[in-house]
């Protein structure tokens, strides 16, 4: 890990000269003693299940993946000597906790974090080399390649899934059967989609088409872009420096979203909606169809007839967002075989199927797609195929141009569609010239 | 300090009880002990100062004029880009703008409703004591659990006063109290009233109470109206409470970040963008401790200038 914070000259060195010492000497004192500690980073090979001797191993993630997370350490401390101790810090925090963490060399043992800001860690080296122990892995090729994508840099993995997270589409059938449409026949075209939000809008009586998070980047990235890219396009060049958000597939994507608006069928709070209570609208049953994450599907209520669906382009085609976490060993830790253990296990045959699974969420292996459960719900089975068709973009500066809410792309889509989104071109070299800050 | 000779001591004035402890040959070491013992009562505040004020403060200061990202390190100087990128941002200019504003719109609202408080609670009447702790009461809600208790209040999509007032009749569509530049502020300035007009209340009203009886009573036998007394005898006699809690309210305005991180998130479309949540975009969005802690340098800078002039003010007041 690269030095972060400290003083310069004398002290500096001095600092840097004493840290590095202790480094030093704590890591012949850790090889010595054989307890199975390793040194962070090395990159070592090691056998694909890891150590599990009874070690005790930190781990952050954030609040927005917190029931899986927490089922996933829950399982592996009942059936492990190894003990994680889990910390769930604020989704919104999490960045500055790493990054202050980071600078006083005080990271956890393990860290998730939401794959888009994976590159930013992976490039200041916050996290070990584990691309041995991955590739060991018998399912290795199965695992979600664009968060294993995510976590490459420069031809080394550093990070695997954790908790994946697709955006879908969910509609209400039974909204869909009184507005006389085939609740078997979810959209498979943005006009499908649009053609049928405003049949269950004229419904009434407080029913409303569609729901979006208008005052929300990451929801527009997470919910907008497969659109984008169902319809042939992309969004970011290769390195992340550049957006290609103002392209005439993307300007059809916010044409139907400012239409919808515009008619008022969108349920209201969508121009307010930072975020915080965008999927807490469709539970209520008065949404007819609106993109949600995946992760969201175990948490319906029981007595509302919700299929999943695709999210598709302007004319036709499927993709997703993959997001969700991706988890991996600190470059600090000195219990990386320990902590691989966990990650290994939580890639298995059983820990995706009997805790991830159980819990209807999306298995991180292609292989698995179709298991005991998914089979239960073919939604499940649908959500868990997207995952080979999805994208999780790659940009260093992700956070900050998509993420911030004071960011230029929040501006751009606001602008898109509560706007006349006459600005688009001028929107979109903000956001590249953000992107390549 | 006058020492007195023990040979002019008389029987009206009876030697001190321990001459010899006041005898000049022992004043130089009586002095230096008592200099350790000022210096042992200063250092703890001074050890803490130095710690959590003044080593922070330089360490910000050198933050300021080295590039330092926050995940990778300092990266050597980069003075005056620091100041020169921060202010370059186009946030920039409009979060000044704002904050000011904020500052006088809720300066003049806080203060003016804060006086009304506290005159109505300032005799000791039936009651008296009943209104002044409900008007102090939101005082004992931290600023972010009041704004997270008031962003669920205003919220369209959960809240409840929205609904309240379509069920009243008095709106026909759900009202959206943070969905224009205008109505973020004014939803904002209302969370702040009622979370502080209690406290500054409780200022005024102890200036109220330091003002003496008789003046008023002289006055209202000289047949001066309320209005008469309030002008030439209240607000001059309260100016130093008044000072103080100007100094408090703009200080604590130009400082705002809770209340907007909570309630707006410096929206709708950047329209409630504060001068420190631009240091926490720079910082934790934008991962530059760099320029955070120049605008932060920037923003000391400010206050204490801004301070300077208001403490001129209050000792003025204070004089006359």
């Amino acid at each position: 890990m690269g030095s972060t914070t400290g003083p310069r000259g004398p002290v500096r060195r001095l600092a840097v000269g004493a840290a590095a010492f202790l480094a030093a000497a704590s890591l012949i004192t850790a090889c010595g003693s054989g307890d199975g500690d390793s040194a962070g980073g090395s990159g070592r090979t090691a056998d694909a299940k890891g150590v599990d001797d009874g070690a005790t191993l930190t781990m952050w993630t954030r609040a927005a993946t917190r029931p899986q997370s927490e089922a996933l350490v829950k399982a592996y401390n009942a059936s492990h000597k190894n003990k994680i101790e889990l910390t769930v810090v604020p989704t919104d925090d999490y960045q500055a906790k790493v990054g202050a963490a980071a600078g006083s060399h005080d990271l956890p043992d393990l860290f998730a974090s939401d794959v888009v800001f994976v590159p930013n860690y992976t490039t200041s080296k916050l996290f070990a080399d584990l691309t041995e122990r991955i590739d060991a892995l018998p399912f290795a090729a199965s695992l979600a390649q664009s968060h294993i994508k995510a976590g490459t840099y420069e031809g080394r993995k550093y990070v695997v899934p954790h908790t994946l997270d697709l955006s879908v589409l969910f509609y209400n059938k039974d909204l869909y059967r009184k507005a006389a449409l085939d609740p078997e026949k979810p959209p498979a075209t943005l006009a499908d989609w649009d053609r049928q939000a405003r049949a269950v809008d004229a419904l009434g009586g407080g029913v409303d088409g569609t729901f979006f998070g208008g005052n929300c980047g990451g929801c527009g990235v997470f919910t907008w872009w497969p659109s984008i890219w169902a319809g042939g396009e992309e969004v970011l060049n290769k390195e992340g420096t550049g957006a290609n958000l103002d392209s005439a597939t993307a300007k059809k994507v916010y044409d139907t979203y400012r239409g919808w608006v515009k008619d008022d069928i969108v349920a209201p709070g969508a121009r307010d909606e930072t975020g915080a209570t965008w999927t807490g609208v469709f539970p209520k049953g008065k949404v007819g169809v609106m993109p949600m994450p995946s992760t969201t599907l175990g948490l319906m209520p029981k007595n509302l007839d919700l299929g999943v669906a695709p999210i598709p382009g302007p004319d036709g085609g499927r993709s997703t967002f993959v997001g969700g976490d991706a988890v991996g060993v600190s470059a600090t830790s000195r219990k990386v075989d320990q902590a691989w253990n966990f990650l290994a296990w939580s890639l298995g045959d059983e820990a995706q199927v009997n805790v991830v699974a159980a819990h209807k969420d999306v298995v991180a292996r292609t292989d698995l797609a179709a298991n005991k459960y998914s089979a239960a719900d073919p939604r499940l089975v649908a959500i868990n195929q997207l995952v080979a068709d999805g994208r999780t973009p790659y940009a260093l500066k992700f956070g900050q141009t998509f993420n911030d809410p004071n960011g230029p792309w929040l501006s751009m889509m606001r602008d898109a569609v509560f706007g006349d989104g006459a600005s688009l071109e001028k929107d979109n070299k903000a956001v590249t010239a953000s992107l390549a800050d | 300090m006058h020492v007195k000779a023990p040979d002019r001591a008389t029987a009206e004035h009876p030697p001190p009880t321990r001459p010899a402890d006041r005898s000049p040959r022992n004043a130089a070491p009586r002095r230096h002990s008592r200099r350790i013992q000022g210096l042992g009562y200063a250092a703890p505040t001074a050890v803490f100062v130095t710690v959590f004020f003044l080593l922070p403060l330089l360490l910000v200061g050198q933050m300021s004029l080295d590039d330092w990202p926050l995940l990778a390190g300092d990266q050597g100087v980069n003075a005056p880009e620091n100041y020169t990128d921060v202010m370059d941002s186009p946030l920039f200019w409009p979060a000044v703008r704002f904050t000011l504003l904020y500052t006088a719109v809720v300066t003049v609202v806080l203060l003016g409703l804060a006086l009304l408080l506290a005159l109505l609670v300032q005799e000791s009447r039936p009651g008296a004591g009943f209104f002044r702790t409900v008007y102090f009461l939101p005082g004992a809600v931290g600023l972010a659990s009041a704004s997270l208790l008031f962003w669920g209040l205003y919220s369209p999509t959960t809240g409840p006063l929205s609904r309240i007032l379509e069920h009243l009749g008095l709106v026909d569509d759900p009202v959206s109290f943070l969905g224009t530049p205008t109505s973020a502020l004014l939803s904002t300035v209302f969370l702040v009233v009622w979370k502080f007009a209690g406290f500054y209340m409780l200022i005024l009203l102890v200036g109220l109470q330091r003002i003496p009886h008789e003046v008023y009573e002289a006055a209202r036998m000289d047949g001066a109206s309320r209005g008469q007394i309030f002008r030439s005898i209240t607000l001059p006699l309260l100016r130093p409470s008044l000072a103080l809690s100007l100094l408090l309210c703009v200080t604590g305005s130009l400082l705002a970040f809770d209340q907007f991180f909570v309630l707006t998130k410096g929206g709708p479309d950047n329209s409630t963008v504060t001068v420190v949540q631009l240091i926490y975009r720079e910082a934790f969005q934008r991962l530059n401790l760099g320029t955070a802690a120049a605008l932060s340098i920037l923003v000391l800078g400010a206050l204490l200038l801004l301070n300077a002039l208001q403490f001129r003010g209050l000792r003025r007041s204070d004089e006359s």
